[in-house]
């Protein structure tokens, strides 16, 4: 079971790499510019010319598929980093500093897990307005209790031991403690959470998109090209397919390293039985 | 356990108030003048004046500081009244009676989908562990998890109603149109459902209880039924009752490809014509769902396990 | 005729780090009405064989050999088959109390349950037997108790309900796994009563796992000592503490507090390692270099078997190799 799992791992992460590929050399990469619209070749089906055929304005899927992973990744990216340096902070003050600091910090906590996140982040995000940043500030916003949590949890488990002592012994002040000894305990989990965090962000930012908001047209996002998609279902489902199927196959990827991640960082976790194959 | 209660519903008094309060202030960060939006919403872009839009300003109070505005809306919401849509001019609560039979009837069929994936899944991929089945509950429950939604939904309308003709796309008021929300809907829960019953199942197994009941000489179907089950289900009730959670968001955006009547998309439609007293009404009732909900689960739980029902004697 | 006949029993286990042999060519005899103990050092398998009987080992474990009982091989019965022997023929009392019962099932349930599987008996009926052998494992108050919960009754307690519950069937056989592990004198003497009670009142046989010598002392009529998977000595249980002939069996009984606390160097072998000689050989003050390689025969002197080659074909020049023997003291 573990070999088929580090199996999983490696196919993540080398979907991941082309992934960034794609990202990073799109212009290379893809066969057309993915705004050129050519109306005669609207709503082609999958050939030589066009991979994944074209939408309802002659432009190449492919390509804006391509150039979509652009989008997703810099949303996917930016949102997990912002809400970890976010949950971090909160989690090492409030497990470092305790007492009134922890309760503060974790009642805040608590409210924003009392209500569902995708909402709430739709709620932000619609009323602030179209635009990249609006829904990358929203799902930040929605994003950081697990890592505070996490970190919270991990801190207060730290600077029981001897080490924090001894720095404090030696004259250490509190900032240089949390940044030279706690932070890098902290790591291991908030990568965990980090990575399958980058796959459920571009989930959400895709859903988002579909219902309008985001990155505007003509700007090529996997979600708002499902959503063009699906007045043309029945007569050129291809338009639904594949940006449906990168979104897939892009948050499985980070499935799967976040798995394989686990695995490797936690090893106490290896033998729990809910994380058996 | 009534501190317990009153704290939970502390917190959604507080939930509440900010949430709202962050609306309000969302509501002028945002670019575009309100007063002219709503004039827009109700008269179209054409015809609009400049004194229609003070005109609106000034009937609806928006031409107050807005820390006003928010306490004028509480004033009233207290009173049970969240004034009327700024588009359609209809009361806000009626809006709200009316479409959330839909999503409730939604919810609640999309849970019952759900469980009848999972609960079987689960145990079955436990109980024969590395199995086929175990196999393919696990492979499923991870696309599941990992595909969107709405494209789920678009997947399922393309087989069931375009290529097979089964099923219709939009509608309400049959069986026949509940199915296709309720099954997207209700596989995206499943995927994490499975995965953690399986688990839970897969724990209790290995307790000794267990080792205990099969040298009493009971059989394994009895054995999983009568000793594993309670005990895996315990844990798994609390997730179950989050992932309405998760539901609530789903209906966001199912309720809006199926064109179902429901609260989901009187929310996306509110918030895109900024229609501030329906967004506020529905986000309250969100907040009051999630939070009741969380807390009927909790009292679930202390109801069903004996460890915490019965206190510890001698 | 035996009743309970154990054959060339090798049990392994199939883990990442590779197969560990927990038993390796077990042979025993249990007569009717008969105590056998199986004493050893933690982690010498003898747990492992205790639930190799009923076949109640996890998936990973392979067993081999057989296991002879009443003219069945037990570990050639398919599921169902073994299940009717479980709890009614063979009873089995688990170690560790704390969590050998369902925390979410009441006492009563847990107890009627055998009751009604063996017995056939209807509910009613089966609730009222379950007080009476409550009452008779000493749980007074037996009506409270049927209807509390594990959680609410002390360790003492939930060993007599396990108890109660291992002969509800009425098994010809009962196997007691380290029953008086992790309990203090007053609660283990009151284990013994109870063991010693059960097999008098049932005259059931009774196979004690224990590491406890003195347990195996006043309750047993044979001993087997094991060793690393292996059985290294077998006779009346007399014989074997006081006169004990395998260089362990005298380790243990010296390493008794009354006897010097004379503690035996160095540790067990890893069970996944394959030893071709004596498994003992590491920590035996007079192994030699045949016993190091060959494969260890075994001997018998005045009735009782020996694994060592140690041992004089005659049976005389026993040294004694450590303190004196074992004397049979009040428990």
């Amino acid at each position: 079971m573990s070999i088929l799992k580090n199996k999983l791992t490696l196919i993540g992460m080398i979907i991941i790499m082309l992934l960034l590929c794609a990202a990073i050399f799109a212009p290379v990469l893809a066969p057309h510019n993915p705004n050129t619209q050519c109306l005669s070749q609207a709503l082609k089906g999958p050939c030589l010319d066009y991979p994944c055929g074209t939408d309802e304005f002659g432009r190449c899927i492919f390509s804006r598929i391509i150039y979509g992973a652009r989008v997703s990744l810099e949303i996917g990216i930016a949102v997990t980093a912002v809400s970890a340096v976010i949950g971090v902070v909160l989690g090492m003050a409030a497990g470092y500093y305790g007492r009134a600091v922890d309760e503060i910090i974790m009642r805040i906590v608590d409210i924003f897990l009392a209500f569902p996140g995708l909402i709430l982040a739709l709620v932000v995000a619609g009323l602030l307005g179209p635009g990249i940043g609006n829904v990358m500030l929203a799902l930040a916003l929605v994003g950081w209790m697990g890592y505070a949590r996490v970190v919270r949890g991990t801190v207060l488990t730290e600077k029981e031991k001897e080490y924090i002592e001894t720095a404090r012994s030696l004259g250490a002040n509190d900032l240089y403690i949390m940044f030279r000894h706690l932070l890098p305990n902290v790591i291991a989990p908030v990568i965990i959470l980090a990575s399958v965090g980058i796959g459920y962000a571009i989930l959400a930012a895709a859903g988002l998109s579909f219902l309008g908001l985001g990155a505007q047209p003509p700007t090529a996002v996997w979600g708002s090209m499902l959503s063009d998609g699906k007045t043309y279902l029945q007569t050129a489902p291809h338009l639904t397919i594949f940006p449906g199927l990168a979104i897939l196959v892009t948050v499985l990827a980070f499935n799967f390293l976040g798995d394989g991640l686990r695995d490797l960082l936690d090893p106490r976790l290896k033998d729990k039985a809910w994380n058996r194959g | 356990m009534l501190n317990y209660i009153s704290r939970r519903l502390l917190l959604l008094l507080i939930v509440v108030l900010g949430v709202t309060i962050m609306i309000f202030a969302l509501m002028n960060l945002a670019p575009g003048d309100p007063a002219e939006m709503i004039a827009m919403a109700r008269y179209g872009w054409e015809n609009l004046t400049v004194e229609e839009v003070e005109h609106i300003r000034i009937s609806e109070g928006l031409d107050a500081p807005v820390w006003i505005q928010y306490m004028h809306w509480l004033a009233y919401a207290l009173k049970g009244d969240f004034g009327c849509s700024l588009v359609t001019g209809d009361p806000v609560l009626q809006e709200i009676i009316v479409r959330a039979p839909a999503t409730l009837m939604l919810a609640l069929a999309s849970l019952i989908v759900s469980l009848l994936i999972a609960i079987p899944a689960g145990i079955i991929s436990a109980a024969k562990q590395n199995s086929l089945i175990d196999y393919l509950a696990r492979t499923g429950a991870l696309l599941g998890a990992s595909m969107p939604n709405f494209w789920m939904a678009l997947l399922l309308i393309l087989l069931f109603s375009v290529i097979l003709g089964w099923l219709p796309v939009f509608g309400y008021g049959d069986l026949r149109h509940i199915i296709l929300p309720a099954v997207t809907l209700g596989t995206g829960l499943a995927a994490v459902s499975t995965r953690l019953i399986r688990s839970s199942m897969l724990e209790v197994l290995e307790q000794d209880y267990i080792t205990t009941a099969r040298a009493k000489g009971l059989q394994e179907g009895n054995i999983i039924s009568r000793h594993a089950f309670k005990n895996a289900f315990i844990p798994v009730i609390t997730v179950i009752g989050l992932q309405l959670g998760h539901l609530l968001e789903g209906t966001v955006i199912v309720e809006s490809i199926f064109g179902w009547p429901g609260l989901g998309k009187l929310l996306v439609d509110s918030i895109f014509a900024r229609d501030y007293a329906l967004i506020q009404a529905c986000v309250l009732l969100v907040a009051v769902f999630f939070v009741l909900i969380n807390l009927l689960v909790d009292i679930l739980y202390v109801y069903l396990d004996p460890r915490i029902r019965y206190e510890k004697k001698g | 005729m035996a009743l309970l006949s154990i054959r060339n029993l090798t049990t392994i286990f199939n883990c990442e780090e590779g197969q560990l042999k927990a038993c390796s060519n077990v042979s025993l005899d249990i007569n009717p009405g008969q105590t056998l103990g199986l004493i050893g050092e933690t982690g010498c398998g003898k747990s492992v064989l205790g639930m190799s009987v009923l076949r109640l080992l996890p998936g990973n474990a392979v067993t081999n050999g057989q296991i002879i009982y009443n003219n069945q091989d037990l570990l050639s019965l398919a599921e169902k088959e073994i299940c009717k022997v479980r709890g009614s023929e063979i009873g089995f009392l688990p170690q560790s109390p704390a969590t050998s019962l369902n925390p979410v099932l009441s006492i009563g349930e847990q107890l009627m349950e055998g009751l009604q599987l063996h017995r056939g008996i209807v509910k009613e009926k089966a609730r009222i037997i379950a007080q009476d052998i409550l009452r008779s494992l000493g749980l007074k108050d037996s009506a409270r108790t049927s209807a509390e919960y594990p959680h609410q009754l002390s360790g003492g307690m939930k060993q007599r309900v396990l108890a109660a519950i291992s002969i509800s069937g009425q098994p010809s056989l009962l196997i007691a796994d380290e029953p008086t592990k992790g309990l203090d004198a007053v609660n283990r003497i009151q284990v013994v009563d109870l063991l010693r009670q059960l097999s008098r009142k049932t005259g059931a046989s009774l196979l004690l796992i224990t590491h406890d010598l003195k347990v195996a002392a006043a309750l047993c009529d044979e001993i087997a000592v094991m060793y690393s998977g292996e059985i290294v000595e077998k006779g009346p249980a007399e014989q074997v503490l006081n006169n004990p002939l395998h260089p362990y069996t005298q380790g243990l009984v010296a390493s008794l507090p009354e006897r010097g606390l004379y503690p035996i160097p160095g540790h067990s072998p890893a069970l996944l390692d394959d030893i071709p000689g004596c498994r003992f050989y590491s920590r035996c003050p007079v192994g030699n270099e045949k016993c190091k390689c060959q494969p260890v025969t075994n001997r018998e002197v005045d009735g009782v078997h020996v694994r060592c080659m140690y041992v004089d074909q005659s049976g005389g020049a026993q040294q004694r190799i450590y303190g004196r023997g074992f004397q049979s003291e009040a428990v």
